[in-house]
């Protein structure tokens, strides 16, 4: 996914000459490194200086100019909250806050390097908007829109490598609706970022057990396609979240409060991380499995043999 | 378009600090607090770069400009906005009302107003973005910005210093409002080793002048006498409260409106002052 971000943000920057990455001590993959060739004076190490990677990005946009933010998430969010609410959220300016390598994906590096919890906090901030692509496809249409959108200040939460595509077959991708990945009519599945693979997976074990299921990408996680889920939720007899995330402030107790809200019928389960730091120095999947988010897990959960 | 800078007349200056001054004090009897002592301490300075460093489109915008890094001391501007016509006196007049617009620290959105600075350590980091984007212009405008001494705990506030250092921001002139106080006390009663401040921008890469802040004429002269090539330290020695003396050096009149009294008694200094 970062380097999908790299390229597509690089395509955009040989266009568009407001357009500047500062990213703090990260190293340039892919084509970051040929944006930091070509265009040095656009390219901006802060080093490991994470508030003042925010307040430049801020004093850029403030200048018009149409600034990304780039490092892991727990750095581009957490350590530069009150710069990222106050300098960008509560002046509303157009930067994007690239968090890279979101949810447990910095797996053996131990819960300083993991952000379980950042749609919640981003979220919970006024004129913030939350983008979590479910693919690397899906990230370069994602960074596109974030690169031309003057709307307001962005998280773009992406992955890090090696994610599969699986957009190939989706409709068009459009900022604030869900995508469907792919149409049934019995369950639905509602997810978004890396995990997305996960909950494709589990749409094939229901199809071999003769189900057909919807996958949507809920890619836009605030603000979010409040009519998309209701719709899910009103189609289909059963509907499965599945977030890289926390219980609360994320995907799944939004779509429960929607269900709630419009006495949906439908069976809801909710797959989500635990409200627990995770001490396993596993891969990215033994983690997450560590919290119930396996592909066998989930199907036990939801009634799959 | 041309623009230029005005002349520098210290009789000028030291007229329009004490109306501005004066100004303060009377919008402080229509509040019950205010950050007077604050707004005292850095008139001078704001003036300076204001009124005279700031060049002037012939409309009256300038390619220049100014950030309240220090956003408690936002009344000074507030009345310089007001003398340009930026700021209504209705605005002012408002001040701290739900009608109004304006409150006790700067917001983006209002007249004039560059950032919203209410939190402190904020104001030179987006000072180096503004400066990195005036560059890439052919004329690039310069940013001018004031930090309290406060500030300068702010972590934020050296990772901005070293960034502007490392970015060779030249067109950052940055002043700080060397007041020795806080709101607890004294600033070097906080940190013992606070000063020297000069060298330690100068250590961090900066060109650093230090004079008198409350003398419109020395800090023109140090601004305008820059060398250039580095962002520029202006550590501007002040007096919190300046020109008002119950309120010289008395932290309790760092956020505080002075009773009827004491503002007949501080209308009588600055009068006697000219």
């Amino acid at each position: 996914m970062r380097n999908s971000f790299a390229e597509a943000l690089y395509r955009e920057a040989t266009e568009n000459p407001n357009i500047y990455i500062v990213v703090a001590d990260i190293s340039p993959v892919g084509n970051m490194a040929s944006f930091r060739e070509e265009y040095p004076n656009r390219f901006i190490n802060v080093g490991v200086a994470e508030q003042s990677m925010i307040g430049i990005c801020a004093g850029l946009a403030l200048k018009g100019c149409q600034p990304f933010a780039y490092t892991i998430a727990t750095f581009s969010l957490y350590r530069p909250f009150e710069f990222v609410r106050d300098d960008l959220c509560y002046q509303n300016l157009p930067v994007t806050v690239v968090g890279m390598g979101a949810g447990v994906i910095y797996s053996d590096h131990g819960g300083t390097h993991h952000t379980m919890e950042d749609i919640a906090i981003a979220g919970a901030v006024p004129n913030m908007q939350i983008v979590a692509p479910c693919d690397p496809a899906e990230v370069a249409e994602a960074t596109r829109w974030c690169a031309r959108q003057r709307g307001g200040p962005v998280y773009l939460r992406i992955g890090k490598s090696g994610e599969p595509i699986l957009t190939k077959d989706a409709e068009p991708w459009q900022f604030g609706k869900l995508r469907c990945l792919r149409r049934g009519s019995d369950v639905a599945i509602l997810t978004y970022g890396v995990i997305s693979k996960m909950a494709v997976d589990l749409a094939d074990r229901f199809a071999e057990q003769g189900k057909s299921v919807s996958v949507y990408s809920c890619h836009t996680v605030k603000p979010l396609d409040r009519a998309g889920i209701v719709a899910a939720l009103q189609r289909h007899k059963h509907v499965i979240v599945i977030e890289e995330h926390v219980p609360q402030g994320g995907l799944a107790p939004q779509t429960k409060q929607i269900a709630w809200d419009i006495q949906a019928t439908c069976r809801l389960d909710t797959f989500t991380l635990k409200d627990e730091f995770i001490h396993n120095n596993g891969r990215h999947a033994d983690l997450l499995a560590a919290h119930g988010l396996s592909l066998d897990a989930i199907a036990h959960g939801v009634g799959l043999s | 378009m041309n623009s230029r800078s005005n002349a520098f007349d210290a009789r000028l200056a030291q007229e329009r600090c004490r109306r501005y001054r004066r100004r303060i004090l009377d919008m402080s009897q229509r509040v019950a607090a205010l950050h007077i002592g604050s707004a005292y301490s850095c008139t001078e300075i704001v003036d300076c770069m204001f009124n005279v460093l700031m060049r002037r489109n012939a409309d009256g915008s300038s390619p220049d400009t100014f950030l309240m890094s220090k956003g408690h001391g936002c009344m000074i501007q507030y009345v310089i906005l007001e003398e340009h016509g930026i700021l209504s006196r209705a605005d002012l007049d408002a001040y701290c009302t739900p009608e109004g617009r304006l409150g006790v620290h700067p917001d983006y959105g209002n007249p004039g107003i560059t950032a919203a600075t209410g939190s402190l350590g904020h104001g030179l980091s987006m000072s180096c973005g503004m400066a990195l984007a005036e560059r890439a212009r052919n004329e690039p405008g310069t940013i001018y910005a004031v930090l309290s001494d406060g500030e300068v705990q702010e972590g934020s506030t050296w990772e901005a210093v070293l960034m502007a250092s490392s970015l060779g921001l030249e067109n950052i002139v940055a002043a700080i409002d060397n007041n020795n106080f806080q709101s607890l006390g004294r600033t070097s009663d906080t940190h013992p080793s606070f000063y020297p401040l000069g060298d330690k921008f100068r250590a961090f890469g900066w060109e650093v002048a230090e004079v008198n802040g409350h003398d419109s004429a020395a800090i023109f002269e140090a601004i305008a006498a820059r060398q250039g090539g580095k962002p520029f330290m202006l550590v501007a020695k002040t007096v919190k409260g300046k020109g008002v003396s119950y309120m010289e050096n008395v932290p309790i009149w760092h956020y505080r409106s002075p009773s009827r009294e004491e503002y007949v008694q501080a209308i009588g200094e600055l009068e006697a002052a000219r």
